[in-house]
């Protein structure tokens, strides 16, 4: 069994209103340094998968069918055996 | 003409449809429900609007593999009359039936209000009737209508007439006050290549009736019924 841990966010080329909103608001807490923020989505997944090949796939696979809109999204994810 | 109306659950503007069809357009209309795979004799397949499968993900996301939808896929492909509204216009971009993608309004607001749009294509079934700018005033009600699509995708739709509606000012004007959510050059309509596919979010069966505050889009209705004939 695998743990994927998938990461959605919107394609860097694409204005993300609800992390400019944020940046707004940690700017007016006073931390102007932080420079950039963007939001996105996170989703585990537990996969029954005979080796991290197969797990691989089928986790990439998923993610461009249903988890990310592959028009505005990119998506990342990394695999642990559990 | 047989009109069907899909009904997902968390649709909510698919009674409207039904209403617009089979009440004010007197056509032969049923709900087809979102696990039936069977079209029945549908010539005209409405995608309504709502909150399909509650938005989860992203709206339409769901919605896309729902048993129905790959009957309405097979449907499209060979040519039937497919009108996707509001939550059905992000549900037929999830299916890529028409491409391009909606990202959340630029306000983060959900937006309910009357709009004008413009007519930028009459090739399209649903669209016949009506003249090249003919502005029409329809209602929006949405979170996620800002439509987004890359540089080269752009390109196509306007070189193959895709664009279909665009919200502009009562005077026909593409303004960017004009514009209720960020989308991308006013954008509120777009078709598939062959224009069988037509994805909107104004609701034109919001505005069929003058105590609805506009019938225009009664026309869009209307345009089906003479295209078909």
């Amino acid at each position: 069994m695998y743990k994927a841990k998938v990461y959605i966010t919107l394609r860097k080329s694409i204005l993300d209103p609800k992390g400019k909103a944020t940046l707004h608001a940690l700017h007016s807490l006073g931390y102007n340094s932080i420079q950039e923020a963007r939001i996105g989505k996170y989703i585990e997944l537990n996969v029954e998968a005979a080796n991290e090949d197969e797990a691989n796939q089928l986790v990439k696979e998923a993610s461009e069918k249903l988890l990310a809109n592959m028009v505005m999204e990119d998506f990342t994810f990394e695999l642990e055996k559990i | 003409m047989n009109f069907g109306v899909l009904v997902f659950p968390g649709s909510n503007c698919d009674h409207d449809a039904y209403h617009a069809a089979a009440h004010i357009l007197g056509a032969d209309t049923k709900f087809i429900w979102h696990k039936d795979t069977d079209l029945g004799n549908s010539d005209v397949i409405i995608v309504p609007g709502g909150f399909s499968y509650g938005d989860y993900l992203r709206s339409g996301a769901i919605a896309k593999y729902s048993p129905v939808m790959k009957s309405v896929i097979d449907f499209a492909n060979k040519g039937g009359l497919v009108i996707g509204i509001c939550n059905g216009m992000q549900i037929l971009t999830e299916a890529q039936l028409v491409p391009g993608a909606m990202l959340h309004n630029e306000q983060l607001r959900f937006t309910c209000k009357q709009t004008y749009i413009k007519t930028k294509s009459n090739k399209t079934a649903f669209t016949s009737g009506l003249s090249v700018n003919e502005v029409l005033q329809i209602p929006i009600a949405h979170g996620e209508g800002n439509y987004f699509i890359d540089e080269d995708g752009l390109k196509s739709l306007q070189d193959n007439d895709q664009i279909i509606f665009t919200y502009c000012d009562s005077d026909g004007l593409e303004t960017p006050e004009a514009n209720p959510n960020g989308t991308l050059l006013n954008i509120a309509g777009v078709s598939n290549k062959q224009g069988n596919v037509l994805a909107m979010m104004p609701h034109p069966e919001r505005a069929v009736e003058k105590q609805l505050g506009s019938d225009d889009g009664l026309k869009i209705f209307e345009s089906i019924l003479s295209f078909a004939r």
